[in-house]
């Protein structure tokens, strides 16, 4: 199993190198820098020495990726590639636009980040677990066929209008929290409350549904069959064998978006006024921060890997009928 | 009026994905054991409700699809006798056919926001009360009159009322018979292939007995009819869904983002559609180095994260514009190529799922003893692939393109409030709501073009979502195609 577990990982790290490449073709391939201080500096009357200096000043005016005029081990650590790609490795950032330091503004926007996004998670998980277990259990009934609709709807309706009108509803009309903003301590409960609610509401109708195919599935199996044919009441049968076994495959597919927690969500960041990375990618997007937006770029990729590891591990965890091929 | 066809990217690629779906309407119908599935989802109620519903949307789209330029009038001064020698000069902005049809409510605009319905503008004007001796009367602040909605009205304040709700029951009185007359139509079409007399027919249809549910259909569209038509009637004198920001119909919005949400949700999926299949078809069937090159590749494309590749793909787009300016004359051109690209990007982030599907399937096909009989026979890797594994695995890529459609058309919004969507000339649900979102905090709220966008979006979304859940039980219901939940679980 170790063995298993060292090759994912590094088949991870090979992965990462990927998304690496393709990043830096994309920021400095299709664009070159000069096409970026362009942009930054405003598109006519731009002289050729603006952007030298734009470019000198961030450190774009090296060569892409083997440096000539070095000498030694630094003809290809002296090049953009090295300085602005591979450095994202040691987690090194650099600096954004507006020259505060990357790194420093991931670390504390993080935890914002993760006072929305976690609880968000947990209680949608479990709201969404639970309502579809409602509609598994009464299968076939008024209660499923009516549960489903509800869900079909809800998961048909944007994300933004749950925001939109949660804002509108609990904030405008009832005055109950802020519209948005933040706070440190424990006043952050009172604006994280909303977004929160919004979060869950939100995320129903497709988590229900999907665990509902998820719990149907697991019904019409012959374990199931064997325990009723044992006398198990209904009851008994779903929720000691049937949500039990479940729990695996809804387990298993939760943990790759774990570590993705981090990043924060984008939309809700940015409604509500938390400052977590979420909103900082959306800032970096639209202040078209190259800098900022190759980074968010790299730390999600990490995460999304990291996720995809967890699962396999996870896997062989849960499940010991799992090769390890 | 003479014109010139201007046929846009999405445009062609409408026009072929229009041909595509029709060459495989005409091979499925000369195929009874393709056609069986189809004839389940014809007998679903909700799935007819729908795709009545959907048909209404397609129609919009499809007469948006069609841009041409008009030619402009003659110049006053110009000789009769010279007119047909003359070269016609064509307007620089580009219509559609939509354009001309909605003309009567396009071409009125108001000056800024103004409510559903309403004949007095939103925020109070400085005016001036004429006397009635026609002397310059005093300025008074006041709700200012609107230039066309209402304008028919002698006294709005006494007249309006009744006016609305007079052209609203002429409309609903107009739609039962239009209503009647389709329902005359199915009976009359259809009774002599049921080989059923008129009156039988409509009983079973009545009942819910016939084998296409006909009456799920009928009831649909009578529904649509009761809406549309006082809206028609009522659109001619008001500004039924209220005016914009600057002016400009909120309905006129709505039916013209249409189009863009339907290009977004078939022409992604058709763009990638030739890659991921025949990538996942290769992997699953040809195994060893080329599937692990192609799951590399779809592994890492799928590591980074969808909406921050869009952006990072749609910030070197603008690059490009601004630096090749002279690629893009019209500012419709620039918009549609914008559109493209955002559905090329988006197709690469969504057609890893399906490429993963094919090539597990594939992967279980080839085991199969009619592969080994083909490949015993010594067929080539590529004629198995394409006539004996590809035909298989066909119903698996028609549930994700039907299942990936709702996401999408979500996608756009959320990712045109990002900044990272369609052109922000360009009409949109995501461009109306994401104006309509900087109004949120007036008093009185200006909640029209939310509700709006609202209301079209989901008929547009639910209806897809019936539709394609139809579809996949018929034809497959143990797949399990999950393209938008990545979506809506990374943005949400």
């Amino acid at each position: 199993m170790y063995a298993y577990i060292v090759r994912r990982v590094c088949y991870a790290f090979f992965i990462l190198i990927g998304v690496n490449l393709i990043t830096f073709a994309l920021f400095f391939k299709v664009n070159t820098p000069d096409d970026i201080a362009r942009l930054q500096l405003g598109v006519k009357f731009v002289t050729p020495e603006a952007i030298a200096k734009w470019k000198a000043d961030r450190g774009y005016d090296k060569p892409l990726l083997y440096n000539e005029k070095a000498a030694g081990a630094s003809r290809f650590t002296d090049t953009i590639y090295f300085e602005k790609s591979v450095e994202m490795f040691r987690f090194n950032f650099g600096s954004a636009d507006d020259g505060r330091d990357i790194a420093y503004e991931i670390r504390t926007r993080m935890w914002p980040s993760l006072a929305l996004a976690v609880p968000v998670f947990l209680v949608g998980m479990l709201l969404q677990i639970s309502f579809a277990l409602m509609m598994a259990f009464f299968r076939a009934t008024y209660i499923d066929f009516w549960g489903v609709v509800l869900c079909v709807i809800m998961m048909s309706i944007s994300g933004l209008f749950y925001i939109i009108g949660g804002q509108y509803l609990i904030s405008k009309l009832w005055n109950l929290v802020p519209i948005s903003g933040y706070a440190g301590g424990f006043d952050a409960l009172k604006f994280l409350a909303l977004p929160v609610v919004v979060g869950v509401i939100g995320g129903i109708g497709s988590g229900a549904r999907w665990y509902r195919t998820i719990f149907l599935e697991e019904v019409g199996k012959d374990y199931v069959r064997t325990a009723r044919a044992k006398g198990l009441s209904e009851a008994v049968v779903f929720f000691r064998h049937v949500l039990r076994n479940a729990m695996i495959p809804i387990l298993t597919g939760a943990v790759v978006a774990i570590p993705l927690l981090f990043m924060g969500s984008l939309v809700a960041e940015s409604f509500f006024g938390i400052p977590g990375l979420g909103s900082y990618t959306i800032e970096a997007i639209q202040a078209q921060d190259f800098a900022v937006v190759r980074s968010m770029v790299f730390i999600g990729s990490v995460l999304y890997i990291l996720g995809l590891l967890l699962t396999d591990i996870s896997y062989t965890v849960v499940d010991p009928r799992v090769r390890f091929e | 009026m003479p014109i010139l066809p201007v046929i846009l990217w999405t445009d062609a690629l409408i026009y072929l994905l229009l041909a595509v779906v029709a060459g495989f309407v005409w091979y499925v119908r000369r195929h009874e054991h393709l056609r069986a599935p189809w004839w389940r989802v014809a007998q679903t109620p909700a799935a007819m409700s729908s795709l009545v519903v959907l048909a209404v949307f397609l129609m919009l789209g499809l007469l948006d699809s069609l841009h041409f330029r008009l030619a402009l009038p003659a110049a006053p001064g110009a000789q009769a006798g010279t007119a047909g020698t003359r070269e016609l000069a064509y307007a620089v902005d580009v219509k559609s056919a939509l354009d001309l049809l909605l003309a009567s409510i396009a071409n009125r605009p108001e000056r800024t926001y103004s409510a559903p319905l309403a004949t007095r503008a939103y925020a109070k004007e400085t005016v001036e009360v004429q006397a009635g001796d026609g002397t310059p009367g005093k300025q008074v602040r006041d709700y200012p009159r609107l230039k066309y909605g209402g304008a028919h009205l002698q006294d709005p304040d006494r007249d309006w009322q009744s006016d609305v709700l007079r052209t609203a029951f002429r409309g609903l009185a107009l739609a039962l018979p239009i209503w009647m007359l389709l329902s005359l139509i199915l009976v009359a079409g259809c009774s002599p292939r049921e080989r059923l007399t008129a009156r039988d027919f409509w009983r079973e249809v009545w009942r819910g007995e016939a084998e296409v549910p006909w009456r799920s259909i009928l009831i649909t569209l009578g529904l649509l009819l009761l809406v549309a038509v006082p809206l028609v009637l009522l659109s001619a004198r008001y500004h039924v869904l209220g005016t914009d920001k600057v002016g400009l119909d909120v309905l006129y919005l709505s039916l013209k983002s249409v189009r863009t949400a339907l290009v977004i949700g078939t022409l992604t999926t058709l763009v990638m559609l030739p890659f991921s299949v025949l990538l996942g078809i290769m992997a699953g069937y040809l195994r060893g180095l080329v599937d692990d090159v192609i799951q590399y590749f779809y592994t890492t494309l799928n590591s980074i994260p969808s909406v921050l590749l869009i952006a990072a793909a749609v910030l070197v787009l603008q690059v490009y514009i601004e630096t090749h300016p002279g690629l893009f004359p019209t500012a419709a051109q620039r918009a549609d190529f914008r559109l493209l690209w955002l559905c090329i990007i988006l197709g690469v982030t969504s057609w890893t799922g399906l490429c993963r599907l094919l090539r597990g399937e594939a992967l279980k096909l080839r085991e199969l003893e009619y592969v080994q009989a083909a490949q015993a026979f010594g067929v080539s890797e590529w004629r198995i692939m394409l006539r004996h594994i590809l035909p298989n695995v066909m119903h698996i890529v028609l549930i994700s393109v039907v299942m990936d459609f709702s996401g999408l058309v979500l996608a756009e919004a959320v990712l045109s409030y990002v900044g990272v969507g369609v052109d922000p000339s360009m009409i949109s649900f995501g461009t109306m709501i994401n104006a309509a979102r900087l109004e949120m905090g007036r008093e009185p709220m200006v909640w029209w073009s939310l509700a709006s966008a609202f209301v079209f979006m989901l008929a547009l979304v639910l209806a897809a979502n019936l539709f394609a859940d139809a579809v996949r039980d018929a034809f497959d219901p143990r797949v399990r195609v999950g393209g938008s939940k990545r979506f809506s679980r990374e943005i949400a």
